[in-house]
C-alpha cells in the first residue's frame, strides 16, 4: 500500500538533530554523501558509516522507520549487487560458469556498491525525517540564494518545492482513496496481462488528474487573494538563525570528511 | 439471520509508526438482512473505516468480518465477488467519475461484473431511474453535470451492481438542502423497492431520522450504542456529550417537556411532534380549567 511509503515524510520531535539548522542540515547531508564516496578503501567508508549512526542516534527516531524507507528500493540494491558481481571480472576468480566469472573484486565492489546505497539513502531519509518540509525549503531558499544575481527565480523555484512536498501526502491519500473506491466497483489491478493492468490505472489516473488540476487552481486563487507576490517585499515569520550547536556540529562534519579523505590516501 | 456481523473488528493506521491511531476498536455488529441503518459519529469516530471493512477493502488487524456465515478473507478469491454483493459508495464519490459520458461510468461496474451487453443496459437503466437521472444526462461528461447530479450519478455507479447490501457514507454531505431531500428519498424509495440492506453512514440525526429502523453510534472507534432509532433518540443528552447534534425538533420537544407539556421522550420528526401536540391541546380543551 501507498501508506507504506515513508520517504520524504516528517517525523516530529525534539532530538538535537530535530533542533538543528534547516541550512546546516543540509550542507552536513552532502557532506556526508562525499565522505561515502570519497574514498575506494573500507576504512574510509567506515568512516562515514559511524558518522550516520551517531546521527541517527542523536535522532531518537525508531530504526524501523529507516528499513521502511529501505524496502522499496531493495529490487534496485540487488540488481546493482547482480550487475557489479557479474560484470567487474577482475582478480582471484572464485567461481567461473561459462563466460560469467564471480571474483574478488566483483563482489567487494558490489558490497561496496550496496552499503553505500543503503547508508545513503538512511543518510538522506535522516534529512526529511527530522526538518519539516517548510525548513527545508526555506533552508534552500537561503542556500542558493547567491544565484539570485545570475537571475536564477530562487524564490519560485522554493516555493514550488513546497507546494511540491505539500501535497505529496494529499495525493497519496487521494490515490488510495480512488482505487479503494475503484475497488469497490471491481476494478482488478492484481491479474490480468500487463495491457490489462495498464488499462485498470485509467479510472485511477483521470480523476486523480482532475482533482490535481482543481486543487491547483484553487491553491492559485488563495494565494492571489492573499495578495501573493513571488518575494518582492516578502519577510519571514521564522527567521533562521545559526546558534553555538550548528557550528559545533559543521566542525565535527569537516573532521570526519578530513579524516575520511586522509584515511583514503594512507591505505 | 445477519447478513453482516462483525466480531472485535479491530484496524490502526500507520501502524508501528509515531502517527499509529485506533480507527476501529474492538467492534461487534450484527446487521439484518433488508435492514435500513443508520450510522452516525462525529468526524473521525471511525466511521468510514469501518465501512470498508464490510466489502474488504481493509484488512482487519484483528477480528474477522462475517458475511453470510462466512469469513470474507477466508478465501481472498471470493473478496471480488463479494464487493459486489456488497455495494460501496465513498464519501464524495463523485471524484471517482472518470469516463466520458454518465452512461458509461455508470456501466464500469456492471461491465467489470462480466455482464452480457444488454443485461448491462437494463442495470445501468434502472439505476439512473433510482437517482432520477434521465436520457439526455446519461450522454452528457460527469464533469459537466451539476454537484448533486455527479453525487447521483456515483451513487447510481453503485447501485447498478445489485448488491444485497448498500453501504453509503456520507452522501449528503456538502450538498444543499434540496440535494440532500432529493438523495435521501431516492435512497429511501431504493430501499422499499429492491428490499436490498442499507447502511447509511452521516454524522447528521434530522438526516436518518425520518427513514431508519436503527441505528449505530460510533464514538472514538467504539460502538457506543446500537439500537432501535427511538431508543437511540431517548438518549439525546448523550449523543450531544459526543460530539453529535440532535434534530432540532427533538429539543424543542425536551423544553416543552420541561415546561410541564406531556410530550414522549423521543419525538424527532416533525410530524410526530404536531400529533402528539394536537393531541395535548385537545385534552387541554375537553379538561377546560388546567392551562
Ligand atoms: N488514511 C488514513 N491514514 C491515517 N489515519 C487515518 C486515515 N483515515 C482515517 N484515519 C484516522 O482514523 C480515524 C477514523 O477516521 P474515519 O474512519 O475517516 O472517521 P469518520 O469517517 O467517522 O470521520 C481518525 O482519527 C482519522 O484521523
Ligand atoms: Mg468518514
Amino acid at each position: 500500500m501507498l501508506k507504506d511509503i515513508t520517504i520524504g515524510q516528517y517525523f516530529p520531535g525534539s532530538s538535537l538533530l530535530h533542533k538543528l539548522d534547516a541550512r546546516f542540515k543540509i550542507v552536513f547531508t552532502l557532506l556526508y554523501i562525499v565522505m561515502l564516496f570519497v574514498g575506494d578503501s573500507f576504512f574510509s567508508l567506515a568512516i562515514g558509516i559511524a558518522y550516520c549512526i551517531f546521527a541517527l542516534v542523536l535522532s531518537r527516531l525508531p530504526v524501523r522507520l529507516f528499513w521502511k524507507s529501505l524496502k522499496p528500493l531493495l529490487p534496485i540494491l540487488i540488481f546493482t549487487v547482480i550487475l557489479n558481481v557479474i560484470f567487474i571480472t577482475d582478480g582471484k576468480v572464485y567461481f567461473q560458469l561459462g563466460i560469467f566469472k564471480i571474483t574478488e573484486d566483483g563482489i567487494s565492489t558490489a558490497v561496496r556498491m550496496a552499503v553505500r546505497i543503503i547508508f545513503l539513502i538512511i543518510g538522506s531519509s535522516l534529512l526529511t525525517y527530522t526538518t519539516s518540509p517548510i525548513q527545508l525549503t526555506d533552508a534552500i531558499e537561503r542556500l542558493l540564494s547567491p544565484l539570485k544575481k545570475l537571475h536564477f527565480p530562487v524564490h519560485s523555484f522554493a516555493m514550488m518545492m513546497t507546494i511540491a512536498l505539500r501535497f505529496i501526502p494529499t495525493l497519496m491519500e487521494e490515490t488510495d482513496k480512488i482505487i479503494a473506491a475503484q475497488k469497490a466497483r471491481g476494478a482488478n489491478f492484481e491479474s490480468g496481462k500487463l495491457i490489462d493492468k495498464a488499462k485498470a490505472l485509467v479510472p485511477v489516473l483521470v480523476p486523480l488528474f482532475v482533482s490535481a488540476f482543481r486543487r491547483a487552481e484553487e491553491l492559485a486563487t488563495a494565494m492571489e487573494c492573499r495578495c501573493y507576490r513571488g518575494d518582492i517585499g516578502r519577510t519571514k515569520m521564522k527567521q533562521m538563525k545559526s546558534s553555538c550547536r550548528d557550528w559545533i556540529a559543521l566542525c565535527i562534519t569537516g573532521i570526519m570528511l578530513a579524516g575520511a579523505i586522509a584515511v583514503n590516501t594512507a591505505f | 439471520m445477519a447478513i453482516i456481523r462483525t466480531e472485535k473488528l479491530t484496524y490502526k493506521y500507520s501502524e508501528g509508526t509515531p502517527f499509529e491511531t485506533t480507527a476501529v476498536d474492538h467492534v461487534d455488529l450484527e446487521i439484518e438482512e433488508g435492514a435500513f441503518i443508520g450510522v452516525i459519529g462525529s468526524t473521525g469516530s471511525g466511521k468510514s473505516t469501518l465501512m470498508q471493512h464490510l466489502n474488504g477493502l481493509l484488512r482487519p488487524a484483528s477480528g474477522k468480518v462475517i458475511f453470510d456465515g462466512m469469513d470474507i478473507w477466508a478465501d481472498k478469491s471470493r473478496l471480488r465477488d463479494i464487493r459486489f454483493q456488497i455495494g460501496l459508495v465513498f464519501q464524495y464519490p463523485e471524484y471517482q467519475l472518470f469516463e466520458d459520458t454518465v452512461y458509461k461510468d455508470i456501466a464500469y461496474g456492471p461491465a467489470n461484473m462480466g455482464l452480457s451487453e444488454s443485461e448491462i443496459n437494463e442495470r445501468v437503466l434502472e439505476a439512473a431511474r433510482f437517482v432520477c437521472l434521465d436520457e439526455q444526462q446519461l450522454s452528457q461528461s460527469p464533469f459537466a453535470l451539476s454537484g448533486g447530479q455527479k453525487r447521483r450519478a456515483a451513487i447510481a455507479g453503485v447501485m447498478a451492481l445489485r448488491p444485497r447490501v448498500l453501504i453509503l457514507d456520507e452522501p449528503t454531505a456538502g450538498l444543499d438542502p434540496m440535494g440532500r431531500e432529493d438523495i435521501l428519498r431516492e435512497i429511501k424509495a431504493y430501499h422499499r423497492e429492491t428490499g436490498c440492506t442499507i447502511l447509511f453512514v452521516t454524522h447528521s440525526m434530522e438526516d436518518i431520522a425520518k427513514c431508519t429502523q436503527k441505528i449505530l453510534v460510533m464514538d472514538h472507534g467504539s460502538v457506543f450504542c446500537y439500537d432501535d432509532t427511538a431508543a437511540v433518540f431517548r438518549r439525546a443528552e448523550e449523543l450531544e456529550k459526543i460530539g453529535l447534534s440532535v434534530p432540532q425538533i427533538t429539543k424543542i420537544c425536551s423544553r416543552l417537556r420541561e415546561r410541564g407539556i406531556q410530550l414522549d421522550d423521543n419525538i424527532y420528526t416533525v410530524k410526530e411532534a404536531c400529533r402528539q401536540l394536537a393531541e395535548c391541546y385537545n385534552k387541554r380543551k375537553a379538561g377546560g380549567t388546567d392551562a
